[in-house]
C-alpha cells in the first residue's frame, strides 16, 4: 500500500500560454452568468463570498464521476490508479500555481478556515504556552481570529492585534513593536475581504522571522486576485479556498514549509493518514497525507485544478490588470454619489468595494439591489471587529471578478440611486 | 418596483425615520438585548410590567435596517397597555403572518396596523429583521424582572449565525 504518494507529477499544461482577454468570451465560459434573476440579467458582485465556476470546472467534476471515480491511495485496480493520479496531478497543479517548492507541501483541506485551525492545533499548540503571543490584525476575517482565540484560551498565550489606519492600511510601526521573542506566530490576511487592502507580506514575514516567529497567511482573498508566489512572499504557511478561486466548494489548500509540516502532529486521526496501526498505537504517514485523514474531496481537488488551468489560460497578471480597470471605474462612479461613503481606500487595493449609504441600512440596500438582479454582500462580512473600527453595524460590499464589466458597475450605480429613491419615500 | 413598495410601505419608511418610543426607558423593570448577526441589527427592548401583568410602558433603541426598526416602533405602539399574554398572542399572529405563503390572504382585522409587514413574506431573508424586536420583547417578558441583560441572548436562533 502506498501510503504517501507525493512524487511530483509532471505538470505540462501549466505553462502559461496567455490568451488575449476578451470579457464577453470569458462570460460565456460561466454558464450561470447567462441566467436571469427576478426577470433581469444577473449582475453578480459577490465574488469575495464565492465565485462562479467556468464550464470547464463543472465538466471536470462531472467527467471524474462518470469515468474515473474510485477511492485513492488504496486499490490496485485501474480506476483507483486513475483517481489517485488525477488527485495527485491536481496537487501538482496547485503547487505550481503558488510556486511551492514541492507539491507534497500542499495539503488538501476543506478551505482556509480548516487550514487556520490545522496550523493552530498542529503547529502552535505544542509550542505555545502562557507568556507566548500570537499576532493578528484588525482587518482579519473571523476565520483568522477565532482559531487563534481558541488557541490562546487553551494555552494561556496572548493575542496581540495590529491596528489599521482610516484608509485601511496596517500600522507597521506598531507591528514591529508588537513582535518579540515570545511571538509564536503572526496570522495575517494577504488581502482584506472587506477593504481590499493588499498587505505587505514579505516585509511582515522578514520582521517576524527576525524574532523567530512564523507567519500564517490567509490567502482566501489573495489567491483570486494576485499572482501568488509563496517563496517570494517569504511566509511559512499560505492557505486559500477553492470556491473563491472559481473552483468548487469544500476544497482548499494549505501550503506550509516542508520542515514545519514535518514537525507537526496530525490534526485529525483516521484512514489514510497512518503508516501502521496496532490496537495500542499508530505511526503516522508523511506529509501531506498525515493531514488528510479519511477519504478527501477527490472530485473537489480535480475541479479546483481545472479552475487553475482556466486561470492559467490568461495568467493572473492579465486578469488582475483587467480587474483593476473595473475597480477604478467603480470607485470613480460610486464616489460621485453624495450619500456613498467608501470604506477601504488603500493604494494598490484589489477589486473589493465596501460602502455605506448615509440614510440606508446595508440590509435594505441588499434587498433593493437584489430586486434589480444585483447580488452584493451586506452585513458584517465575518469581520465584526472591522465594523466596530469604522463605527458601523454593517456594510454593503461589491466585489468584482474578471468576468465583471463596467456595464455592471453602471447597473450598481443605478441600483444605488434606486435605493435612495425607495427609502427616501 | 411593486414588490419593493409592498415591502417598503410609507408607514414603514415613516417609522424607520421617526421611530416611536425610541430611547432608553429609565427604571425599566425588564430589559433585553436582541441581535441578528446576519445583518448586524442590534436593539434593546425595555419594559415596565405591573402587578396585573399589564405592560405600562415599552421602549426600544438600537440600530438596524428599515424593516427591523419600523417593526420595533410599531410593536411598542401596539403593546403599550396590553397584558403580557396579549403581547405574546400578538407576536404569534405577527409571526404567522410574515411566514405565511403569499397566496394566503392577510386577515386585516386581526393584523391591524401590522398588516404593513405582509410584504415581508416575499423576502424570506428579511423575516428575522421583522421579528427581531418581537423575539426580544417575548424574551424580556419570560425573564424574571430586573435580570441583567445577556448579550445576544434573544432574537438569535442558531441558524442566524453566519460568518
Amino acid at each position: 500500500m502506498t501510503v504517501a504518494q507525493t512524487a511530483p507529477v509532471p505538470d505540462v499544461a501549466s505553462a502559461h500560454t496567455s490568451e488575449a482577454f476578451d470579457v464577453d468570451a470569458v462570460r460565456r465560459d460561466f454558464p450561470i452568468l447567462g441566467r436571469a434573476v427576478r426577470d433581469r440579467r444577473l449582475v453578480y458582485l459577490d465574488n469575495a463570498a464565492t465565485t462562479q465556476k467556468p464550464r470547464s470546472v463543472i465538466e471536470a467534476i462531472e467527467r471524474f464521476y462518470e469515468e474515473d471515480n474510485a477511492n485513492i491511495h488504496r486499490g490496485v485496480h485501474l480506476l483507483s490508479q486513475q483517481a489517485t493520479f488525477a488527485y495527485e496531478r491536481a496537487r501538482g497543479r496547485l503547487a505550481t500555481f503558488i510556486n511551492a517548492p514541492e507539491s507534497s507541501e500542499c495539503i488538501f483541506l476543506r478551505g482556509t478556515t480548516e487550514a487556520a485551525n490545522l496550523v493552530a492545533h498542529g503547529f502552535c499548540r505544542p509550542r505555545c504556552g502562557a507568556g507566548d503571543e500570537i499576532i493578528i490584525t484588525h482587518m482579519e476575517h473571523h476565520s483568522n481570529i477565532v482559531p487563534w482565540q481558541l488557541l490562546c484560551e487553551a494555552t494561556g498565550a496572548t493575542l496581540r492585534v495590529v491596528p489599521i489606519s482610516d484608509e485601511g492600511v496596517l500600522d507597521l510601526e506598531v507591528y514591529e513593536q508588537l513582535l518579540n521573542e515570545r511571538t509564536c506566530l503572526v496570522a495575517v490576511a494577504h488581502v482584506s475581504n472587506v477593504l481590499g487592502t493588499v498587505n505587505p507580506i514579505r516585509q511582515m514575514a522578514d520582521l517576524a522571522h527576525k524574532q523567530g516567529a512564523v507567519v500564517f497567511v490567509d490567502g482566501a482573498q489573495g489567491a483570486p486576485h494576485l499572482a501568488v508566489d509563496v517563496q517570494s512572499l517569504g511566509c511559512d504557511f499560505y492557505a486559500f479556498s477553492g470556491h473563491k478561486l472559481f473552483g468548487p466548494t469544500g476544497i482548499g489548500v494549505l501550503w506550509g514549509r516542508r520542515d514545519l509540516l514535518d514537525s507537526m502532529s496530525p490534526y485529525e486521526g483516521g484512514g489514510s493518514m497512518i503508516q501502521s496501526v496496532t490496537l495500542e498505537s499508530s505511526t503516522y504517514a508523511d506529509v501531506p497525507t498525515r493531514f488528510e485523514a479519511g477519504t478527501p474531496d477527490i472530485a473537489g481537488a480535480i475541479g479546483l485544478a481545472a479552475a487553475i488551468d482556466y486561470l492559467n489560460r490568461f495568467g493572473m497578471e492579465a486578469l488582475a490588470a483587467y480587474e483593476d480597470g473595473v475597480l477604478d471605474y467603480a470607485q470613480q462612479q460610486l464616489s460621485q454619489i453624495d450619500s456613498v461613503r467608501l470604506i477601504g481606500t488603500a493604494a494598490g487595493k484589489v477589486s473589493v468595494v465596501a460602502f455605506v449609504l448615509k440614510d440606508a441600512h446595508p440590509h435594505d440596500i441588499g434587498t433593493i439591489l437584489d430586486m434589480e438582479g444585483i447580488a452584493v454582500r451586506t452585513g458584517h462580512h465575518c469581520a465584526q471587529p472591522l465594523m466596530a473600527r469604522y463605527g458601523v453595524p454593517a456594510m454593503a460590499r461589491a466585489s468584482f471578478a474578471f468576468y465583471n464589466t463596467r456595464g455592471e458597475v453602471d447597473a450598481l450605480v443605478t441600483g444605488i440611486k434606486k435605493v435612495e429613491e425607495v427609502l427616501g419615500g | 418596483m411593486t414588490q419593493l413598495r409592498e415591502l417598503y410601505q410609507q408607514v414603514i419608511l415613516d417609522h424607520n425615520r421617526n421611530p416611536r418610543n425610541f430611547g432608553v426607558l429609565e427604571n425599566a423593570d425588564r430589559h433585553k438585548e436582541g441581535y441578528n448577526p446576519l445583518c448586524g441589527d442590534h436593539l434593546h427592548v425595555y419594559l415596565n410590567v405591573d402587578a396585573d401583568n399589564l405592560i405600562t410602558d415599552i421602549h426600544f433603541d438600537g440600530s438596524g435596517c428599515a424593516i427591523s426598526k419600523a417593526s420595533a416602533s410599531l410593536m411598542t405602539q401596539l403593546l403599550k397597555g396590553k397584558s403580557a399574554d396579549e403581547a405574546k398572542a400578538a407576536f404569534a399572529r405577527f409571526q404567522d403572518m410574515v411566514t405565511s405563503d403569499m397566496d394566503v390572504p392577510v386577515d386585516i382585522d386581526s393584523a391591524g396596523k401590522l398588516a404593513v409587514f405582509a410584504g415581508v413574506r416575499e423576502f424570506p431573508m428579511r423575516v428575522k429583521c421583522a421579528t427581531l424586536a418581537w423575539h426580544t420583547m417575548k424574551s424580556a417578558l419570560d425573564d424574571e424582572p430586573n435580570t441583567e441583560p445577556k448579550y445576544g441572548s434573544t432574537g438569535n436562533s442558531g441558524d442566524d449565525r453566519i460568518g
